[in-house]
């Protein structure tokens, strides 16, 4: 076998284990990454919610929020989980599908 | 270690984005220059491994979570210009598609992650390895050393960018603007987490995937020139 084809099966695998990296954080009450709390968290942590930062943080409004479908957020885990590995998918096909039209542009014959 | 928007002031965000159009040129021309139609697969692969990687969050339990890069097993596979231009992709989509990191951040984010973060492993691993056989254990090592120090190296800058902000903005009334946490916290939490656990998991997934590879495709370890 190939080693590009190990490697695609590879991250199949990885994708199809990703919900590790939500089930875990939240099986032993992690939080969140440390500076990326939203604005209501910070009003809990500091006593205000930083005006800058409260400006900027509603800027952009992504289409799949935190790797889950919008409105998901009271699913259950199992539904998240799903979410998560579908999101896992789109994310490896665009990163694979914009390096191969950076490659086509920028290699040369 | 994805600065979200609100964290970092407009000036900090523009400097970054400034320092970055530079190294992303450079990046593109030294691509363009020796990278192998062939090669562009794995480029892809690189992208999307770093990608999935870092949606594994590890916790801190009952504290915080974090992740590794994946970013000096490419810059180690590929070369750190090819490493720069395969991270930036993949935070560019979580920035924008998933809301990981914020767009006002991208260009701090892609200076830690896809600049400070390959180039620091791949010549930390460049060293270590130097003139060790194509098969030598100490590659395994100079790989999980390179993926430690990177990532360190990456969370301590992310941690200079938070804490310069109550020093660049603040309200009249004394307040934040932007991320409340001074140099004195958020220096030694991000760069403590990181060399405490995150460190690790980019130390390890690093040194088992060249293992890996040298035994399967020894051909990425021979000699080669600068990048790719």
């Amino acid at each position: 076998m190939k080693i590009t084809t190990k490697c695609w099966i590879g991250l199949a695998v990885l994708a199809a284990l990703s919900p590790l990296g939500l089930i875990l954080p939240e099986r032993f009450k992690a939080g969140s990454a440390w500076g990326e709390w939203g604005a209501p968290d910070m009003q809990k942590l500091v006593g205000y919610i930083p005006q800058g930062l409260e400006k900027l943080s509603s800027l952009w409004s992504a289409p799949i929020p935190d790797y889950a479908f919008k409105g998901w957020e009271e699913k259950p885990l199992a539904s998240l989980s799903l979410a998560y590995i579908l999101s896992a998918v789109i994310g490896i096909l665009l990163c694979v599908g914009v390096v191969l039209i950076l490659g086509k542009l920028l290699s040369k014959e | 270690m994805h600065i979200p928007d609100g964290y970092l002031g407009p000036a900090t965000c523009g400097v970054f984005y400034v320092a970055m159009l530079p190294i992303w040129t450079i990046a593109s021309k030294v691509v363009k220059k020796t990278l192998k139609i062939r090669q562009v697969p794995m480029l892809a692969i690189g992208a999307a491994f770093s990608f999935i990687i870092m949606m594994f969050n590890v916790p801190i339990p009952g504290g915080t979570t974090g992740h590794a890069v994946g970013g000096v097993l490419v810059a180690i596979l590929l070369g750190p210009w090819a490493a720069c231009i395969a991270i930036t992709v993949a935070l560019v989509i979580q920035a924008l598609l998933f809301g990981d990191g914020g767009i006002t951040a991208i260009g701090a984010n892609c200076f830690n992650m896809a600049f400070v973060l390959p180039f620091a492993g791949y010549y930390i691993y460049k060293a270590v390895s130097f003139k060790a056989s194509i098969d030598s254990p100490r590659r395994i090592f100079a790989a999980g050393l390179a993926g430690y120090l990177g990532i360190n190296l990456a969370a301590f800058f992310a941690g200079v960018e938070f804490g310069l902000q109550p020093l660049l903005h603040h309200a009249a009334n004394g307040q934040s603007l932007y991320c409340p946490y001074g140099l004195k916290v958020a220096v030694p939490v991000m760069l403590g987490e990181h060399l405490l656990v995150f460190g690790w998991v980019e130390a390890v997934v690093t040194a088992l995937v060249v293992k890996y590879l040298m035994k399967q495709s020894p051909e990425f370890f021979a000699e080669r020139g600068e990048s790719l």
